[in-house]
């Protein structure tokens, strides 16, 4: 009997070297036909989306501080237009780089010093007022970025003469326009880091980041990417105006609430940035390469299932078309016919059930950050 | 049946394999304190969360602020006087009742091997493990050589059960004939060396793996226990823990298992193992050893305790062997209202992803807002609540009344929850009209869950 263990152990092992040995063979002999390569997924992301997105946001953001320094220079009429629509381009392709809350924009806080809304204004009055602040603080994460930039242009004033006057000859005229200077000084510098750090050491870092752990490149931004849809777009643009959280609508907290005619624009374009990320197509152009879309086929492919990526897509359509019959100022869509607003809202929602639920189980991504042990 | 029963009772055995089993397991759970500690989830599991969710009839337990960090110290202490026999009785009482008080603070962190644990530390509390080796023994100065041939074929019995369960509830569809969720989890392993590219992608070798993990834990008992395939069913027990430790996160408890199979073997391998931990303590400069005492026969049972352990025994492996069949008094899919799921051995069974919000009512105004779950529960406890019902249930109340607290008036507190099991599209899992903060937390069957609409065939 002795006799036999050993031969039964001596079979277990050479069944273990075999499997071993086989599976090296595979390893180095190419890379296997049924194989997704994330690499590849993370390369489209970082080379044709996120670091063009980046780049973009950067030159827009030049324009908007030019414009800034121009209109404070000597404040009329035609340096406020000017100043306008830098700032609502650069806010536009903001739209674009807000999910990518990783690497140093996530060491910075970067999403929560350029678009956190409502804009406090009794902060940037204080500050204009005091005229000592230091804009990286937390306590002034509500009184910088886009939202205090669009106080400053569309909102101390009711009228365009009004504005101007402000900045020409109010008490505080000088305290203003250093304001609206620093603040586009500190969007362009934080951008920059931002920036400079994907075209410099982070794009290599993340394309090689493969690892399906908490801190792989493609939980990360996964996580990132949802969260972004589920908080950023979902509640913050449409749920939290048309009063989902709370018992009453607040149309104050539409984004761009000062220049609100701009809140659906901005909305919708971050609904085409949500789909084009998904669907990996490449900023600014029509290529498509590599993204959930395909890692969701492939994954059916070995695990069955009916066309997610079809799904997720359909629904994000859904959501688009009841998006589009809202008015272009979203605030005043809450105070005239807000059931238009819930309707967007219930079709963003189903697409969260879509992500969270579907797509996170056929990707097996833990979408919580405690590695407390499984069973 | 009587006689038999009396002669068994009677019959006495080698007491090493039980004296090193119990070396190893305080040693082991010493450890995994340490690690649970050092890894800093005491503060991230008990005392970083607003709110923890209990176990029916155990609301009581709570975590107790920094005063958790002391019973984390008083459970770790208990399994090293457990290691050393010091006390033994004492010491095995004070680490069930410490490990147990952990568990049952917030069920978010149920796993099946934290229940193995405590209820076998419960076990253990009637089992003469200090009889020789130990503290207690060179106290009292007697060592005694032998120990009822019961008590170790109680720890026998119970690894038999948590192994042949565990292969029992393999036998479902699901797991045989679609290979999930293993066709899930594999393949999102992509990333380990050698296998994440090649057999983790392959559809054949998630069958394989099925259906090897079923035959493993239905026959691994019976290998254990005969001599002949003992040697080839320990290097099994090997193989597969170390296998699972790498594909999946278990922490300690492949370890635990590969060390406590050691107890099937023969004593000849336990006295080795005794004879080279004593030599190491000469090496180490320990004087004292129980080498040195003169070894007396059977660990005498005394008392109440020589009819009251066979009966307390008895009592605990009827319950083993029914409580996991407790399924069976409830109607719909077990893995989908999860109604007597756990304590059951149901190891690694079901990948459940859901997303659960709720809206809070007022009943006489309609007005109503949904919940930012965020503001109350970690990423873990939304994560766990979202596809258990028994969670959806006391975080409904909890939220009734937080906002009743708050001076909302006609709280109605209704789930919207999305739940996916095994690779199949989500769907709705609960009634979205039930006002959650009606319903009583009971054993009965909670009507509100949706049907699953599928059919899982099998134990």
């Amino acid at each position: 009997m002795i006799r036999f263990v050993n031969r039964s152990l001596a079979c277990l092992c050479a069944v273990v070297l075999f499997t071993a040995c086989s599976s090296s063979d595979n390893g180095n002999g190419g890379t296997p036909q049924d194989q997704f390569d994330r690499q590849a997924m993370l390369t489209n992301w970082a080379d044709n989306i996120i670091i063009p997105a980046l780049a973009d946001l950067e030159s827009k953001l030049a324009v908007l501080d030019d414009a800034a320094n121009s209109f404070a220079g000597s404040p009329d009429q035609a340096g406020l237009d000017q100043l306008r629509s830098a700032w609502l381009d650069a806010y536009a392709t903001w739209q674009y780089a807000e999910m990518f809350n990783i690497g140093k924009a996530e060491e910075l806080q970067y999403n929560f010093q350029m678009n956190v809304y409502p804009v406090s204004t009794t902060d940037v009055m204080n500050n204009i007022a005091s005229g000592t602040y230091d804009l990286s603080s937390v306590n002034n994460q509500d009184a910088v970025g886009f939202p205090a930039v669009d106080y400053l242009i569309h909102g101390i004033g009711v009228t365009d003469a009004e504005i101007i006057d402000q900045y020409v000859s109010s008490a505080d005229a000088a305290g203003y326009k250093t304001y609206l200077t620093d603040l586009t000084a500190r969007m362009v510098a934080l951008t920059g880091e931002v920036a400079g750090d994907w075209s410099t050491s982070y794009r290599d870092q993340f394309v090689n980041n493969t690892a399906n752990t908490a801190t792989g490149a493609v939980n990360k931004l996964t996580n990132d990417f949802i969260f972004y849809y589920e908080k950023g777009l979902r509640a913050n643009k449409i749920g939290i105006p048309a009063g989902v959280f709370s018992t009453q609508p607040l149309p104050d907290r539409v984004e761009a609430y000062y220049g609100s005619v701009y809140s659906k624009m901005l909305a919708m374009t971050a609904l085409n940035a949500v789909q084009d990320f998904f669907n990996g197509k490449a900023y600014g152009g029509s290529s498509v390469g590599v993204s959930f879309d395909d890692y969701l086929d492939y994954l059916e492919s070995i695990q069955g299932g009916d066309g997610l990526a079809g799904s997720i897509n359909g629904q994000f359509n859904s959501a688009r078309s009841q998006m589009e019959m809202l008015g272009d100022d979203l605030s005043q869509q809450v105070t005239t016919d807000n059931a238009a607003m819930t309707r967007t809202y219930d079709e963003l929602q189903k697409a969260v059930v879509l992500l969270k639920v579907d797509m996170v189980q056929k990707m097996n991504i833990t979408i919580d950050y405690v590695d407390a042990d499984g069973d | 049946m009587q006689a038999n029963l009396n002669t068994y009772l009677q019959r006495t055995t080698d007491a090493a394999p039980l004296v090193v089993f119990r070396v190893f397991f305080g040693i082991m759970m010493l450890l995994s304190i340490i690690r649970f500690w050092s890894n800093g989830w005491i503060e991230k599991l008990y005392l970083e969360p607003k709110f923890h969710f209990s176990y029916y009839g155990f609301e009581w337990v709570k975590p107790l602020g920094n005063a958790t960090y002391i019973l984390f110290a008083v459970c770790g202490v208990a399994a090293l006087m457990v290691a050393l026999g010091y006390r033994y009785r004492l010491s095995i009482a004070l680490f069930f009742l410490s490990f147990t008080y952990i568990e049952l603070m917030d069920k978010t962190t149920y796993l099946n091997h934290y229940y193995f644990i405590s209820i076998l530390s419960f076990l253990m509390i009637f089992l003469p493990a200090n009889a020789r080796f130990s503290l207690d023994a060179l106290r009292k100065g007697r060592a005694y050589m032998e120990v009822p041939a019961w008590a170790i074929d109680a720890v026998k019995l119970m690894l038999g059960i948590v192994y042949f369960y565990a292969g029992l509830a393999k036998i479902n569809s699901d797991w045989l004939f679609r290979a999930m969720p293993l066709k899930i989890w594999l393949p999102s392993r992509f990333d380990l060396p050698l296998l994440g590219n090649t057999f983790m992608q392959q559809e054949w070798f998630h069958y394989a793996m099925s259906w090897a993990g079923m035959v493993y834990d239905l026959s691994i008992p019976f290998l254990l226990l005969y001599k002949q395939t003992r040697l080839l069913a320990f290097a099994l027990v090997v193989f597969f823990h170390v296998f699972t430790r790498v594909l999946f996160p278990i922490g300690m408890f492949p370890y635990i298992m590969i060390v406590s199979a050691l107890i099937f073997f023969d004593a000849g391998l336990h006295h080795k193992i005794i004879s080279r931990i004593r030599h190491a303590g000469r090496i180490a400069g320990i004087g004292k050893s129980t080498a040195n005492l003169e070894p007396f026969g059977v660990y005498p049972i005394k008392g109440w305790q020589r009819k009251g352990i066979p009966v307390i025994l008895t009592l605990f492996f009827t319950l083993q062997l029914v409580v996991p069949f407790r399924y069976l008094a409830y109607p719909g899919e077990l893995f989908w209202t999860e109604e007597g799921f756990r304590f059951s051995w149901r190891v690694m069974l079901i990948d459940k992803v859901g997303y659960t919000t709720f809206t809070i009512v007022n009943g006489e105004t309609g007005e109503a807002f949904e919940v930012d779950n965020t503001d109350f529960l970690t990423s873990f406890q939304e994560k766990q609540m979202s596809f258990q019902p028994d969670f959806i249930l006391e975080y409904a109340h909890f939220l009734g009344d937080h906002f009743s607290a708050q001076g909302h008036e006609h709280v109605q507190v209704f789930a919207k929850s999305y739940v996916a099991l095994n690779g199949r599209t989500g769907k709705p899992y609960v009634d979205e009209k039930t006002d959650l903060y009606r319903e009583k937390e009971s054993f009965k069957h909670k009507t509100w869950i949706l049907p699953f609409k599928d059919d899982i065939k099998g134990l």
